[in-house]
């Protein structure tokens, strides 16, 4: 017990006299979460608009005055005529246009019906979709507030929530793939640089001709590595609680407890790539392309697996993070209990099992 | 007495040979050099030797102990000693002593009293703080050869000791083999200078994974009628070479 306490020992000097370490450990998870919080966001806020208004009668200047006294608008400062929007578009003075043609009040007096005009910047097609669906909400709830006076046309009012998000902040979205994230960077890109630098430098075979047994060199090497990510979770959850208020609605053991798993997952890929490789660059450079890359863009994190073509949707059953976020946005978000995460914790479970069995095997090999 | 005792060990990968039933004794106390070129097969001997590697045929017996059935009771009775002095370049003499005693299963106690007599034997009680990424090349060799005595194995394997380090080091690093030899633990060292071999009691040359010859180095200079080992070294490749042609 006392070779293997050691051996911990050990390990732990490694990681607190290697400065990049440390930064990795320590410094990466708080910066990720301050630069997902702040400044990657999906809602958007002072879009540059501009509104031709070629009526200029009571009603049209109230619809202008509705859309520009919402938060999520603000009047671009030249005045634009419609033969020079075009331009506004181009130089990106402007986002969007609104085009309220002559005899606004008039024609929906008379006709009980009119049309405006709206044209988005697509350049960026996801901001384009939001503004135009704030856009349309605000005519919408318009036209429903002018209604009455226009007469007894039939009407459907939809009457919306959101649910588990109502205010559609992106950081209640981020958290949960941030976690994922740095726990996948932490597990198994550290481990599997920490075992191949043994390789390296030839430790690793004073190791295996020592009386240690090969399990007892794995455990020993990933053993400080599962402490500290676990320690990174609980510190990302409560710096999201306090300063994002991202709420954990759900049970905070079986929060910790699926971590707890998703952790060894990430450790049993970090040792198998490290039995296929004898460098530390090549560990680096096949945990950052294999790993890292489908964590963000297959597991959900930023983009809906739902919207990927067919093939996509297969390859993402494979990556343990697409699981392991379904999980803890359940959890986190929806505060559901094991009830309705059982299915993707099997899976994952099966796969950490999967990759264990295979990474010890290897290891064997490689003696 | 015989403390390694290899009869027709054989160590196939696929079609090729790469151990081709090699037999020899290896008594206590004695220096026994282990010699070939590149590629002869020698680091396929000494991981089977050291319990890393099973033969494919044929039989090791290491202190006792046969490496095929027992490779655990072979790494706890023997020291080993890579090429690359291994040792921990962030952590400090100190540490490195403290971690390899642990991992050899020594008590603290025993460390306290083995990191003492090393520091006295080496002469680096100054130096016992500072990093092994800060000491000179000589001084890791030296260190990394008493830390693979740390737990007084019987058997030691030194596998290249001497590379990259300069001519006075190395007759220094020799003359501490000699030393800890005749104090009865027996060393099993392989090198690829020639010069060296002199200092062993006894020399076997491997070619093409077979052992070509085997004696201590002035009756193979007198079997070879040459003047230095270097000479029946460059015979031996040759005449591994001539028969190659001729079959």
């Amino acid at each position: 017990m006392s070779t293997f306490l050691g051996f911990i020992r050990k390990e732990f000097f490694h990681i607190f006299r290697d400065r990049r370490t440390l930064l990795i450990l320590f410094g990466m998870p708080v910066v990720q979460l301050i630069l997902f919080g702040y400044a990657i966001r999906n809602e958007i806020n002072d879009v540059q608009v501009t509104i031709v208004d070629q009526s200029s009668d009571v009603v049209s200047t109230r619809l202008v005055q509705k859309i520009l006294a919402s938060p999520y608008f603000e009047a671009a400062e030249h005045r634009h005529y419609v033969g020079d929007i075009e331009r506004g578009f181009r130089r990106g003075t402007i986002k969007e246009a609104i085009v309220i043609g002559p005899g606004f009040a008039e024609r929906l007096q008379r006709d009980g019906h009119v049309t405006i005009q709206i044209l988005t910047d697509a350049t960026d097609p996801n901001t384009a979709n939001t503004i135009l669906s704030y856009t349309n909400a605000i005519v919408t709830d318009f036209a429903r507030d002018y209604q009455p006076l226009a007469g007894d046309a039939a009407l459907i009012i939809p009457e919306t929530r959101m649910r588990f998000n109502p205010e559609l902040k992106s950081v209640i979205l981020f958290v949960p793939g941030l976690i994922a994230l740095i726990l996948m960077l932490v597990c198994a890109l550290m481990t599997s640089i920490t075992i191949t630098r043994e390789k390296e430098v030839g430790t690793m075979e004073i190791l295996l001709v020592s009386p240690l047994r090969p399990s007892q060199i794995i455990i020993g090497k990933v053993l400080p590595y599962l402490a500290l990510s676990f320690l990174n979770v609980v510190s990302i959850l409560v710096l999201a609680r306090f300063t994002f208020n991202v709420p954990v609605r759900g049970s905070v053991t079986l929060l910790l407890a699926e971590c707890l798993l998703f952790i060894v997952c990430a450790l049993a890929l970090g040792i198998l790539i490290s039995t296929r490789t004898s460098s530390q660059q090549t560990a680096m450079m096949i945990s950052l392309a294999g790993l890292l890359l489908p964590t963000v863009i297959l597991s959900g994190f930023i983009f809906p697996i739902s919207s990927m073509p067919d093939v996509l949707q297969y390859v993402s059953h494979i990556v343990p993070a697409k699981w392991f976020l379904r999980i803890i946005r359940g959890i986190m978000i929806k505060g559901v209990g094991i009830e309705y995460v059982w299915k993707e914790t099997l899976i994952l479970t099966g796969m950490t099992l999967a990759f264990l069995v295979i990474s010890v095997r290897n290891f064997k090999i490689r003696l | 007495m015989s403390v390694i005792h290899v009869d027709k060990l054989t160590r196939r990968f696929g079609a090729f040979t790469a151990v081709d039933a090699i037999s020899f004794t290896v008594s206590e106390g004695e220096v026994f050099g282990f010699l070939g070129a590149n590629g002869a097969g020698k680091t396929t001997a000494i991981r089977m030797l050291t319990g890393l590697l099973a033969p494919t045929e044929g039989v090791a017996i290491v202190a006792g102990f046969d490496v095929a059935q027992h490779p655990d009771q072979v790494k706890r009775t023997i020291g080993y000693m890579s090429q690359r002095f291994s040792l921990y370049e962030d952590l400090t003499v100190r540490e490195n002593i403290r971690f390899y005693g642990g991992i050899y299963g020594l008590s603290d106690v025993r460390i306290q009293a083995k990191t003492g007599e090393l520091l006295d034997k080496l002469d680096l009680h100054g130096a016992a703080g500072y990093r092994i990424s800060s000491l000179p090349l000589g001084w890791r060799q030296k260190l990394a050869f008493s830390i693979a005595l740390l737990h007084e194995p019987r058997i030691v394997f030194l596998d290249e000791p001497t590379g990259g380090v300069d001519p006075i080091t190395r007759r220094q690093f020799w003359e501490m083999i000699n030393a800890e030899a005749s104090t009865g633990t027996t060393v099993f060292v392989t090198t690829h200078y020639m010069d060296e071999a002199e200092y062993c009691d006894r020399v076997s040359i491997m070619v093409d994974g077979k052992i070509e010859a085997l004696d201590s180095p002035s009756s193979l200079k007198e079997q070879f009628r040459a003047d230095s080992m270097n000479d029946v070294f460059v015979r031996l490749a040759r005449g591994g070479l001539s028969a190659e042609v001729s079959a």
